[in-house]
């Protein structure tokens, strides 16, 4: 469902992406890791279509078409969600009057009619369950003064009620205590099932005895320069970032000495 | 210089129409004295009038034409609250098949000023032309000399008013360039409450109306008085508003004041506290886009110990629109223990908006806590992203956004017909499709 081919992407004069190749496909959940400043978060931005960044090279097919090309409402028309990795608060948006208006534009994308008030609030009442959500959260401005497992918490109840072919996670483990980390995790393990992809950026290991991922991918200066399943991750934990690094650095040199 | 179209057609006017009371002969003497401000005037630094002040109005108020209900009637129906009393003006006159009184005369007394000046000949007499009396105001003083019409509402003693009062003042320029005065006279008595709306609005025309309107407000002891005024006239409507306010002690007075389109709008609102324990609030929001000159100036005239005033006026502009503010606050020598607080937030949504905002603090008195601040800034492009990774499109997520910067103001809206009134104008103001 989603190709990433090559792509590579600046910030200014700083190239971050240096040719990421990545290939997820439905019911997959790929983990990526990797030391602070490599590119993780660029990358999920770049996904969502951040203008901030812009992309050099490369291309990302999703659904059959070029994501790079589309806003990034219709990327969320065509199914792609972004768990922030530091979501906004907007007061004066309620969180009601927000899902409603992201729920009927995402419909009117894909050609449906509006869900009227009713099965709003009971598509609501449903996802609420699953990320243990307070109402009165509900009836407040969009994560105002909501702390931080709250506003993470509500990032993944989003997710639940727009239903996405493909949720990015952008460090929604970072900063969680083991209860909120896991009400997220339980909440995108029940999301997840044969038809959607799941892409889970992190920092930490811990994360993933929550939600076990098929594939782990390390990135590090721009490349994802390890694959593997979940051993990976174990692996990396157990030994830090350090000897991949080391690893990355040997080869680079001895490529360079190769191929002069 | 030579003056002005507007002002020789309003000494033709006043020729052929001679001020009859003291009041009026005093306010037309005043207006001969006085020239039409150009921006070298302070007050008026940054309005200019050149176009608005030489046009050749005809001066509207008169008989009722028989299309003015018909035009008016949609703007009307637009608040569907039956449970109000409405009344209703088209160019100045007062149109009584759109009319509505819902409130028995015990507790209400409401007209049509001109009729007003015979039926509640006492109260009328009382308090007519004794608050808006700058010495200044060109405008306001033509507006007393030449028997404007509007609406006349009393609240006798100790009376609370639940329905609120709905004024709707429409201009039409169908017939050729247009002049309305409009003239409003509200006396909330002792312990009385009330909340009220004036609504402008105008037809969309290609020629042009100036509506120069001056309210009189008289907020007596003890009493409470929520006054909305909500401007949303077409881009060929002019309004030049002057509201002045009188507040006794222990009283509460909020106006909140919106602004939504029109090539000028000027408003004036000033308030003299006289009187201790007073609390006035000034709520202002106004919304612009294209050509949009809107030009607030607020007084806060703190006369007594003990009072408290609470200013925010915050503004959106789009295109070439232009803001301006001007808040004064005066705190004489006996005013001690005055709190007041003004701040003027405003967002450009576009590089050729501007804005020009100005706070002005006059102090005599030395134990006051006395706070100003403005800022000017714009739309943040992270919560927009935000929004738009939620499948929002970016028209959507802004008028979002928008609605969410004007909603400190809109909060304050007490009374919920009305509150969801002004936020229904406001919507359809930023095309809100949700």
């Amino acid at each position: 469902m989603l190709s990433i081919k090559n792509l590579q992407a600046a910030i200014g004069d700083k190239q971050i992406l240096k040719g990421i190749n990545l290939e997820i496909k439905p019911g997959e959940v790929h983990a990526i890791m990797g030391p602070n400043g490599s590119g993780k978060s660029t990358l999920a931005s770049v996904l969502a279509g951040r203008e901030d960044y812009e992309v050099t090279g490369g291309e990302v097919e999703f659904n059959g078409k070029n994501l790079l090309e589309l806003a990034p409402e219709e990327r969320a028309g065509e199914g792609l969600f972004l768990a922030f990795q530091y979501p906004v608060e907007i007061p004066g948006v309620s969180n009601t009057n927000f899902l409603k208006a992201a729920v009927n534009s995402v419909r009117k994308y894909r050609g449906e009619e509006p869900l009227d008030a009713v099965h709003f609030l009971k598509l609501i009442k449903e996802k609420m369950k699953l990320v243990n959500m307070d109402q009165a959260l509900l009836n407040r401005s969009l994560n105002e003064g909501f702390s931080g497992g709250e506003k993470k918490r509500n990032e993944i109840f989003q997710m639940a009620v727009l239903e996405p072919k493909l949720a990015i996670l952008d460090e929604t483990d970072s900063g969680l205590d083991i209860d909120a980390l896991r009400i997220v995790a339980n909440g995108v393990n029940t999301l997840r099932n044969k038809d959607n992809g799941i892409l889970v950026i992190t920092h930490y290991q811990r994360l993933l005895d929550y939600i076990v991922p098929d594939y782990v991918h390390v990135l590090y200066k721009g490349r994802i320069v390890r694959s593997g399943t979940k051993e990976l991750a174990l692996e990396l934990e157990e030994k830090g970032y350090d000897w991949i690094k080391a690893e990355v650095e040997t080869e680079n040199a001895s490529s360079a000495t190769v191929n002069p | 210089m030579g003056k002005t179209h507007l002002k020789s057609l309003a000494l033709a006017y006043l020729e052929a129409k001679p001020p009859q009371s003291d009041i009026q002969k005093h306010a037309a003497e005043l207006f001969r004295s006085l020239d039409i401000p150009t921006t070298k005037n302070e007050e008026w630094k940054y309005l200019n009038l050149k176009n608005i002040a030489s046009r050749a109005y005809t001066f509207a108020n008169g008989n009722a034409s028989n299309i003015a209900a018909a035009i008016a009637k949609p703007f009307v129906e637009a608040y569907d609250e039956q449970n109000a009393n409405v009344l209703v003006f088209v160019n100045g006159v007062y149109i009584p098949a759109l009319s509505r009184v819902v409130t028995p005369e015990s507790d209400l007394k409401i007209s049509n000023l001109s009729e007003a000046k015979s039926k509640y000949a006492a109260e009328f007499g009382k308090h007519f032309g004794k608050y808006a009396n700058d010495e200044h105001h060109i405008f306001a003083a033509l507006n007393t000399a030449a028997d404007a019409e509007g609406a006349f509402i009393y609240v006798p003693n100790n009376k609370t008013v639940e329905a609120p009062v709905i004024l709707h003042y429409i201009a039409s320029a169908e017939a050729g360039d247009v002049l309305v005065q409009t003239r409003n006279l509200f006396v909330v008595g002792t312990s009385a409450q009330l909340t009220l709306v004036e609504h402008y609005n105008s037809t969309e025309q290609a020629n042009h109306s100036l509506t120069n309107m001056v309210t009189e407000v008289f907020v007596g002891g003890n009493a409470r008085f929520d006054h909305y005024k909500i401007q949303n006239e077409a881009n060929t409507s002019s309004h030049i508003g002057f509201t002045q306010t009188w507040q006794l002690q222990d009283s509460y007075y909020a106006n909140t004041t919106v602004s939504l389109s029109g090539e000028i709008v000027r408003n004036n609102l000033h308030i003299a506290i006289d009187g201790q324990n007073c609390e006035a609030f000034m709520n202002g929001l106004y919304v612009l886009d294209g050509n949009t000159v809107v030009d607030n100036h607020t007084v806060a005239d703190h006369r007594q110990p003990h009072s408290h005033s609470n200013e925010l006026y915050k503004g959106l502009l789009d295109g070439k629109s232009h803001a301006v503010f001007n808040g004064k606050i005066f705190v004489r020598q006996d005013a001690q223990k005055t709190n007041a607080f003004q701040s003027n937030k405003n967002i450009l949504l576009s590089p050729d908006a501007n804005v020009d905002t100005k706070p002005q603090l006059e102090i005599w008195a030395d134990d006051v806590k006395c706070s100003h601040g403005c800022t000017v800034g714009a739309l943040d492009e992270e919560l927009l992203f935000y929004l738009c990774t939620r499948g929002i499109n970016e028209e959507t997520a802004r008028a979002l956004l928008m609605l969410a910067f004007a909603e400190d103001v809109l909060e304050r809206i007490q009374v919920k017909s009305v509150r969801e009134y002004v936020e229904k104008i406001i919507a359809a103001r930023l095309k809100m499709d949700i």
